[in-house]
């Protein structure tokens, strides 16, 4: 059997790279800024499209997310790892996933659009990348003490292939209601005719790109959660190694197309009180941590047949809804209301399933 | 000293935990780990070499991996 290149050093490092360089290109194409791709903002703005909250700013059926999905899919299909398996805790998976996504909206950003934001000059993802390390970093104490999901089970074909499916189930929608020129509906799908919502690539280049992005990242287990994990659990630095690839191509994209303007304040989909920028993202690190993966990540896990990581997906998307429903989401004002209350209820979570997910691991 | 750790199922990092700890008192000279992801396979993998063991052999069944790790 032919290794696996990008599993290797170099590959990671051309994943991160490329990751970096069309992030920067989606950007430049249309999608808001610093967020030529952020998994967890695409997801919410999925939520939105659906109606699952009815915040107008942020309403677009990503094709992103799909991309991710269908892309994976594609490269696990080739390279015969396509594996169905679920049933490792799966209602814990939605739980992780629903306070992953308050976190990530609390900051404004998934892990990928921290580092986007990092190599687009905004200073305020640096508070929120240490945050992310904090959250991760407890996420490991967890780990050393025995914390487990559980093992998963082989299971249908079928199963594998259901979240993929609902994936082109939604892109088909997105083709039978195309955007309407100053309309904020369409069919069934909700488009925003203002902020962030409103800003997107074309369709079939944004489509295009996840794809590509979805195959390689399948390929090589791109994780940014698992960059810092690895890093303070094993020392290992192998998707570190990535994840800095990743920032210097984005940089140095950002740099050429003029997209990198260093501050603090005013810098596009963000806000400027660190304590929630900190306090959100170690929440979001916790629940990476303690799922197993980054929101992408668990994308990519989807797409190679793990239906754990669709229900993660799945409590993502929920958490999206309910966030904008209930004003946990910031925006650029700052924290929304209800926002530091549910960022002390996503912490308590999350030490309560760490605490108590605990055993010695049997077979060894 | 042989030891065999059974990491079907588990997902990252799990199956490297489990290789970390059977190898923490210093005598398996060999280990052998069952996965069932190439991803666990390849984690696995690296992790062993960053502790000096080899990955001598690995056979598949089906959809797991059988590998063989000895302490170099």
């Amino acid at each position: 059997m032919a290794k696996n290149f990008f599993a290797g050093r170099w590959g990671i490092i051309c994943v991160g790279a490329v990751i970096g360089i069309l992030a920067g290109a989606l950007q430049k194409m249309g999608n808001p800024g610093n967020m030529g791709i952020c998994v967890a903002c695409f997801e919410r703005d999925i939520a939105g499209a659906l109606g699952l909250h009815r915040s107008g700013v942020v309403q677009y059926l990503r094709p992103e997310i799909m991309g991710f999905v269908l892309g994976a899919l594609i490269a696990a299909f080739s390279f015969k790892e396509f594996k169905p398996r679920s049933g490792s805790a799966p209602i814990v998976r939605f739980i992780l996933g629903f306070f992953a996504m308050i976190g990530a909206l609390v900051f404004l950003g998934c892990p990928w659009r921290a580092l986007l934001r990092l190599a687009g000059g905004d200073g305020n993802a640096i508070i929120g990348l240490l945050g992310l390390a904090g959250g991760i970093w407890i996420g490991v104490l967890f780990l050393k003490n025995g914390y487990n999901l559980g093992r998963s089970q082989a299971t249908h074909k079928s199963v594998g292939l259901l979240f993929p499916l609902i994936m082109l189930g939604l892109l088909c929608l997105m083709f039978l209601y195309p955007q309407v020129a100053g309309e904020n509906k369409s069919g069934v799908l909700f488009y925003s005719l203002k902020g962030p919502g409103a800003m997107h690539a074309p369709l079939f280049i944004s489509l295009a790109i996840s794809l590509v992005i979805g195959f390689i990242a399948q390929r090589s287990r791109f994780c940014t959660m698992g960059a810092f994990r690895d890093l303070i659990l094993f020392r290992h630095i192998h998707l570190l190694t990535g994840l800095i690839s990743l920032v210097v191509f984005a940089f140095v994209t950002n740099f050429i197309l003029g997209q990198f303007n260093p501050g603090f304040e005013g810098q596009p989909v963000s806000h400027t009180m660190q304590v929630w920028n900190f306090a959100g993202m170690v929440l979001a690190g916790l629940a990476f941590a303690l799922a197993g993966g980054c929101p992408g990540r668990q994308l990519f896990l989807s797409g190679e047949g793990d239906g754990d990581a669709a229900i993660f997906v799945m409590g993502m998307i929920m958490g999206a809804g309910i966030a904008h429903n209930f004003g946990l989401a910031s925006s650029p004002k700052g924290v929304g209301p209800h926002g530091i209350a549910a960022v002390a209820i996503g912490l308590i979570v999350c030490l309560f399933i760490g605490f108590t997910m605990r055993k010695n691991i049997k077979g060894v | 000293m042989s030891i065999t750790i059974d990491a079907r199922g588990y997902s990252c990092p799990q199956p490297v935990l489990m290789f970390m700890k059977a190898i923490k008192s210093g005598s398996e000279n060999e280990v052998i780990v069952m996965v069932d992801t190439d991803a666990s396979k390849e984690n696995v993998s690296r992790a062993a070499e960053s502790k000096n063991y080899s990955v001598t052999d690995i056979q598949q069944q089906g959809d797991e991996y059988r590998m063989t790790l000895i302490k170099d």
